[in-house]
């Protein structure tokens, strides 16, 4: 031991520790430990001893317990095992993980598709090796940490500008020095407020800066666009953006993460991309059932249409009964409801779950503008009665707090 | 625009984000004696950025702790 004493490096998150002891101290169940102890289906689960409907899972096309996903995961794991125990590069590319990137680029019919164990890995490795030092990344304020993380991972100029807006956009770009390289970095759907980007000026803005785009798709895919392929494809603009990053752990229904691309060289990235290489790569019967969800998400005319359908109504109701919502029309498959501060959030969110109802407590500082927002994603498995139950809840929750 | 023209620029585009009237001073820093916010500090650095048509990145900003280093920041950068 030293002479000085011990420091402890803890010391930092005793601010944080004391929050959370007087948010629980009033006998609160705790937003950020519930377990499921069974799940029933895409939209129900036992959470502390309830039944409970989930609404905050991002189960988007409710996949998770489609029959043939699951049979295709069950029998990967009798042919090929439990896992890889190796990176992509080295041992870990199974048949299966090159079937799974044959699916994604049929799906958004791109030259190339890398697939990374998490959509954190995929915008951390993707945009830290490709913008380095001297290069400048130009993004949204309100991006996911995985972009920020991948911004500083690879050292490059970071400059953001005010969300969605495009002319703060434009003029950054107009500053950068000439020579340097430039990539801007937008989300198709912002999971905060479920809004979304005006991505046809944005993406247009960009290129007439002579940037590359990167635009992050996890909250679109099957559900937005033609093709399902995202905001991009919806805002005609996809043969204009360079990279597409996208998740397995919303609409796909299992986990891990990609990118699509068009760009000539994108294989290398296989190489130099340090989150892709030293990891193990996905299991098997996960990539089985990865490559026929995105498949299967091809051809869903009809419960594409019904979540959309869950997301009007939801929105509608909502907002009939006094709620203030993160967005004028429903832009997504998210709606995230306002709440006037974190007691009163982390309070209502208590009532709706002792009334069987899960959603997301989303709170300072992950939140735009300090908001503390209950975000409810809605899957195309959620009955239209499902709905209107969810309403009466938020009802009665919403009234008990007077919070409407 | 020499250091002291810069400085009465940002004086006075600082005003309106100076909410406690803090006398400010080059050893004013932004974090702990005005109290901004990652919000706050966006917004401003928004409006510098545009008045002196600069680019202060977040890696600039990460070096600026207090206003007279802003003002040393952006004088340099106007000048290039
Ligand atoms: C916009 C966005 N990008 C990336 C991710 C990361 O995805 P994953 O859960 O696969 O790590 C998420 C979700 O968590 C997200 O919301």
């Amino acid at each position: 031991m030293s002479e000085a004493g011990n420091s402890d490096l803890f010391s930092k998150f005793d601010e944080l520790i004391a929050m959370r002891e007087v948010l629980l101290a009033g006998g609160r169940e705790d937003p950020f430990s519930l377990v499921m102890e069974k799940v029933l289906s895409p939209t129900q689960a036992i959470c502390n001893g309830r039944d409970t409907i989930l609404l905050g899972t991002y189960n988007y096309m409710g996949m998770t317990f489609d029959d043939d996903v699951i049979a295709a995961g069950k029998q990967a794991y009798d042919e090929f095992g439990a896992g890889t125990t190796g990176s992509r590069v080295l041992n870990g590319t199974f048949f299966h993980h090159r079937d799974v990137e044959e699916a994604l680029k049929e799906f958004y019919a791109m030259d190339h598709a890398m697939v990374f164990s998490t959509g954190y890995q995929a915008n951390l490795g993707i945009i830290s090796t490709i913008a380095g030092k001297g290069d400048y990344i130009v993004l949204d304020i309100d991006s996911h940490a995985s972009i920020w993380d991948g911004c500083a991972m690879g050292k490059a100029e970071v400059v953001p500008f005010k969300h969605n807006d495009i002319e703060a956009m434009d003029k950054r770009l107009g500053r950068i020095p000439e020579g340097a390289g430039k990539l801007v970095v937008l989300e198709g759907v912002y999971s905060m407020l479920g809004d979304i980007a005006p991505l046809a000026e944005m993406v247009a803005v960009a290129k007439k800066h002579g940037a590359m785009v990167l635009v992050d798709e996890a909250h679109s895919m099957g559900f937005i666009g033609e093709h399902g392929r995202g905001v991009c494809e919806a805002a005609g603009v996809i043969d204009d953006v360079d990279f597409i990053i996208g998740t397995f752990s919303k609409s796909v229904g299992t986990v891990g993460g990609f990118c699509v691309s068009n760009h000539p060289k994108f294989e290398v990235m296989r190489l130099v991309c340090r989150p892709y290489v030293f990891t193990a790569a996905l299991p098997p019967a996960v990539m089985a059932s990865s490559a026929k969800s995105i498949r299967k998400l091809m051809h869903n005319g009809n419960k594409r249409a019904h979540l959309w359908e869950n997301s009007r109504t939801l929105h509608a109701g909502l907002r009939g009964l006094g709620f203030e919502l993160g967005t004028g029309e429903p832009q997504s498959a998210i709606i995230a409801v306002v709440m006037p501060d974190l007691e009163r959030g982390a309070a209502m969110w208590e009532a709706l779950l002792k009334e069987g109802l899960y959603v997301n407590l989303a709170r300072p500082p992950a939140t735009p503008a300090n908001m503390t927002l209950l975000r409810c994603s809605l899957c195309a498995e959620h009955t239209s009665e499902q709905v209107q139950t969810i309403l009466g809840m938020f009802e009665r929750a919403g009234k008990a707090m007077g919070i409407i | 625009m020499d250091r002291a023209d810069v400085d009465t620029r940002i004086r006075s585009l600082i005003e309106p984000f100076n909410k406690k009237g803090v006398a400010i001073t080059d050893a004013t820093t932004f974090a702990n004696d005005l109290e901004f916010d990652s919000l706050t500090v966006m917004d401003f650095v928004a409006e510098i950025e545009d008045a002196f048509d600069v680019i202060i990145s977040m890696n600039q900003q990460a070096e600026i702790e207090n206003y007279g280093q802003l003002v040393d920041a952006v004088h340099k950068l106007q000048a290039d």
